[in-house]
């Protein structure tokens, strides 16, 4: 029992889901542990060789959390890895999550954490003292673009009225997004600097997430939101919130409203997840992860993930990822410094 | 279909055994991870989501949804027998309920909770069936200025409500309130008090600083006492069920509760803590037994768990009609809904009766299970304080650390936890009461946030505020609830002045 004991303490310290030797679980009395049987005992396969464990840097239920969770069946079902564990270290737009593995996983090939654009931002806000170049950058693995809405009720019926009363009064025109120097953010300040507005002029309300955004959006407390299409889809749908733009390259499929480009503003934005590995790993460390993940995004499994996940498949590995990469990392510092969230 | 044939069919199809035993194992499992503490329901149907990959849609949300019921319960146990709340919706439920189980009615303390939480969880999902898109109306009516009322009308009336000093009660509130503000401003991502401590970015984690100051500053109350420990724990002292005196006081305990837990569980900003403060408060004006509140009323039971759970099911409606989480729990059963290509939103209801019907059954189902579970374990509950005392702490430390280090693994969190222990065995020592630190550092950032959003709307126009009839409304209440116990007590006449200068002085 010492041994199953060990396992219970694990899951509550750890926080982590323990798929390691089932059998042994099978033996406990269901009544006694059954949190920890029914988790571990459902999840667990036969151990492989290469046993991958991945932080997603937030809290059960967001993005990155279901990024990485959806990794871990992807990588077990496929076979390329025999046992996943995934460990939640929320905190601050993920900086606190990339710090603890940037100083723990050195050198580690088995180690991976899943970020995103909201990184970015954040470890610029927050001064950071680990960046993405702390760590092993991997691939992009799914995105998505930013969406501009109004509730139904609203006057405004395109973009381009939107942006004329931002040019008339940018305070009267008050934003409803996810946090402060987040992606909705950036989004505005990016339209607003395309439209030849002062970034520092805009009257940005800040919400903890989309969802509590999307209240205020279609109470009519604010004039226009902005967030993840996702976000809007169903109201979208349902008619009432007026889609306007979304910050595409291109027009979205099944998506009828123009993108920010097509209106005239330079303005394209997506907010991508990627898998990073830890920093320090040889040449045929960092290839061998690589092909392990190459793998995994063109597996079924994974294909059949980003589609009920309704997840565009934004994948970019490899030399292209880190020019991406590197563009965004300057461009956001250059908007941030013009909202003048960061110095 | 007509709705009520729609929820009989729903009823139908939650009654199959497969489903029966999805539910068993849900509330099961949330009445488990409801009792330790810092392990949430949120956690769980994170962790089990993966595994109901496998299950159909309709099992796999029966389960959530009895793992949501049960951890909102499951709260509750250790709120009353061990002074330790489990989640911050029953830090108001220790109050009250733990100086009941001192005094030996742990047993009706376990029972008002288990059958107010039915009560309400069964009016509440009642309302959600037949009032949703009507409440969801109503709920997102509500902007900054009148979410900023509604946090003023909760410390006008929260404030005075705990402790026996008014002075006391405010100067634990502005504590709680101090310790609001560290960690990133939301409104705009700057850092505060945060003094280059990265663990401090995202603030005090709330279940940290209650776990830290009921738990162990108890324990440390306890063990400073030594064996001169004046205050003798008495087991059971008379009948472990309710008396019909308790069942007198407690009923419309249990129907205020829901009324005031459902439309603030519906509210996409409310939560489930804001509930049980109000209806504690509101609780502590009507009763007949003032001198009781303090030293375990039984209506201080049964009006916040009923809050509890009411919200509960009120959370689900803006989740089924808009598609919108307002909990983190919430948001794990959207990424459930997801998981099945199917998008909670307006049309939902439209698209997949079977299911949001299915679920909402369910939670009848999952509700009336919990009373079953629950009721013929008081009897065992409660000889937990028959567990000589070294032992019993020893075991309460123990669970209080490892639900702190599982929600959170990090060496600074522990610290924190230990620190703020100290800080709740100092303010028990003075005589200050712990629960406003916790209301303040709900309810401080919730204020501070709406009211900075809400100029921010108006860009600064103060009249903005109360321009609105709902804020208007709640304004006015919350000056009411202010001034008639003043002018109440200037006068210095009457039986209400008695009352009332019992609960507040």
């Amino acid at each position: 029992m010492a041994g199953i004991a060990a396992h219970r303490v694990m899951l509550l310290s750890q926080n982590q889901i323990i798929a390691s030797n089932g059998r042994v679980l099978e033996d406990i009395p269901l009544k006694h542990f059954i949190l920890a049987s029914l988790v571990a005992g459902a999840l667990a396969l036969p151990a492989h060789a290469a046993d991958y464990t991945i932080m997603a840097p937030a809290a059960p239920g967001g993005g990155w959390d279901q990024t990485a969770r959806s990794l871990q069946t992807a990588l077990q079902e496929e076979g390329i890895s025999g046992n996943v564990q995934v460990v939640n270290v929320p905190g601050a737009g993920g900086t606190i999550g990339i710090a603890q593995f940037a100083s723990q996983q050195k050198g580690n090939p088995n180690a991976l954490i899943v970020g995103g654009y909201v990184m970015v931002g954040a470890i610029l806000t927050n001064q950071s003292p680990v960046t993405l170049k702390d760590v092993t950058p991997i691939a992009r693995l799914t995105g998505e673009y930013e969406a501009i809405v109004v509730p139904a009720s609203s006057e405004i019926q395109s973009i381009d009225q939107l942006v004329e009363a931002l040019k008339k009064d940018p305070g009267a025109v008050s934003w409803a997004g996810g946090s402060a120097g987040g992606t909705d953010h950036i989004a505005v300040g990016l339209l607003a600097k395309a439209a030849g507005v002062d970034p520092t002029k805009i009257n940005y309300i800040a919400y903890s997430g989309g969802g509590e955004a999307l209240a205020a959006i279609l109470g009519s407390q604010v004039t226009a939101g902005v967030s993840s299409y996702g976000e809007f889809e169903a109201q979208v749908k349902a008619g009432t919130l007026r889609l306007l733009a979304v910050s595409s390259e291109e027009r979205m499929e099944g998506v009828d409203a123009p993108t920010l480009k097509e209106a005239g503003y330079d303005v394209v934005l997506q907010n991508w997840r990627m898998v990073a590995a830890a920093p320090g790993l040889s040449d045929e460390q960092k290839a061998a992860v690589l092909a392990d993940i190459e793998k995994l995004a063109k597996s079924p499994t994974w294909q059949e993930t980003l589609k009920t996940k309704n997840w565009a498949d934004t994948y970019l590995a490899g030399d292209a990822f880190d020019a991406q990469l590197a563009k965004d990392i300057s461009a956001t510092e250059t908007i941030l410094k013009d909202i003048g969230l960061v110095k | 279909m007509t709705t009520f044939e729609f929820l009989l069919q729903g009823l139908l199809s939650a009654m199959e055994p497969i489903n029966l035993l999805y539910a068993l194992v849900g509330v099961t499992l949330g009445t488990a991870v409801g009792v330790l503490p810092g392990i949430g329901p949120a956690l769980t149907v994170a962790l089990l989501l993966p595994v109901t990959y496998r299950l159909d849609p309709t099992g796999s949300l029966i389960m959530f949804a009895g793992i949501y019921y049960g951890g909102m319960y499951g709260g509750s146990t250790t709120s009353i027998l061990l002074n330790t709340p489990g989640e911050s919706a029953s830090i108001v439920t220790a109050l009250e309920g733990n100086k009941m189980a001192r005094a030996g009615r742990g047993g009706p303390a376990l029972a008002t909770a288990a059958i107010g939480s039915f009560v309400a969880g069964l009016i509440a999902t009642l309302l959600l069936a037949f009032l949703a898109p009507y409440v969801v109306q109503l709920a997102i009516k509500f902007g900054p200025r009148e979410y900023f009322a509604l946090m003023v009308l909760a410390f006008v009336t929260v404030s005075s409500a705990f402790g026996d000093s008014a002075l006391r009660g405010l100067t634990s509130l502005f504590i709680g309130l101090a310790f609001s503000v560290i960690g990133i401003d939301q409104l705009t991502g700057q850092t505060r008090l945060a003094f280059g401590v990265p663990d401090l970015l995202d603030g005090i984690e709330v279940t940290t600083m209650a776990v830290a100051m009921f738990a162990i500053g108890e324990t440390l109350y306890i063990a400073a006492q030594g064996s001169r420990g004046a205050d003798i724990v008495e087991a059971v002292k008379g009948s472990v069920w309710m008396s019909a005196a308790d069942w007198g006081r407690s009923w419309k305990a249990w129907l205020r509760g829901t009324m005031i837990g459902f439309p603030i569980g519906a509210m996409p900003a409310g939560g489930a803590e804001i509930g049980t403060f109000l209806s504690y408060a509101t609780e502590k004006r009507l009763t007949k037994h003032p001198e009781e509140f303090g030293n375990g009323a039984i209506e201080g039971v049964a009006g916040p768990e009923a809050a509890n759970n009411a919200s509960a099911a009120g959370t689900l409606v803006p989740l089924l009609t808009l598609g919108l989480p307002t909990t983190a729990t919430a948001a794990i059963m959207l990424a459930g809904f997801q998981q099945y290509g199917l998008q909670p939103g307006p049309l939902l209801f439209a698209t997949n009766p079977q299911l949001v019907w299915g679920l909402i059954a369910s939670l009848l189902i999952a509700n009336l299970m919990l009373l079953v579970l629950n009721l013929p374990l008081i009897g065992l509950w409660v000889k937990l304080l028959t567990i000589p005392k070294p032992w019993l702490y020893a075991g309460i430390l123990v669970f209080a650390t490892l639900g702190t280090i599982g929600a959170n693994p990090s060496v600074f969190e522990l610290g924190m936890l230990l620190t703020f222990g100290l800080l709740g065995y100092a303010m028990r020592v003075f005589g200050y009461p712990i629960a406003p630190v916790i209301v303040g550092l709900i309810l401080g950032p919730l204020a501070e946030q709406q009211l900075r959003r809400a100029l921010a709307i108006s860009q600064g126009d103060v009249t903005f505020l109360v321009t609105s009839p709902i804020a208007a409304g709640l304004f006015v209440v919350a000056a009411l609830a202010f001034i008639v116990p003043l002018i109440m007590r200037i006068r210095g006449r009457g039986q209400v002045l008695t009352q009332l200068a019992a609960s507040e002085d």
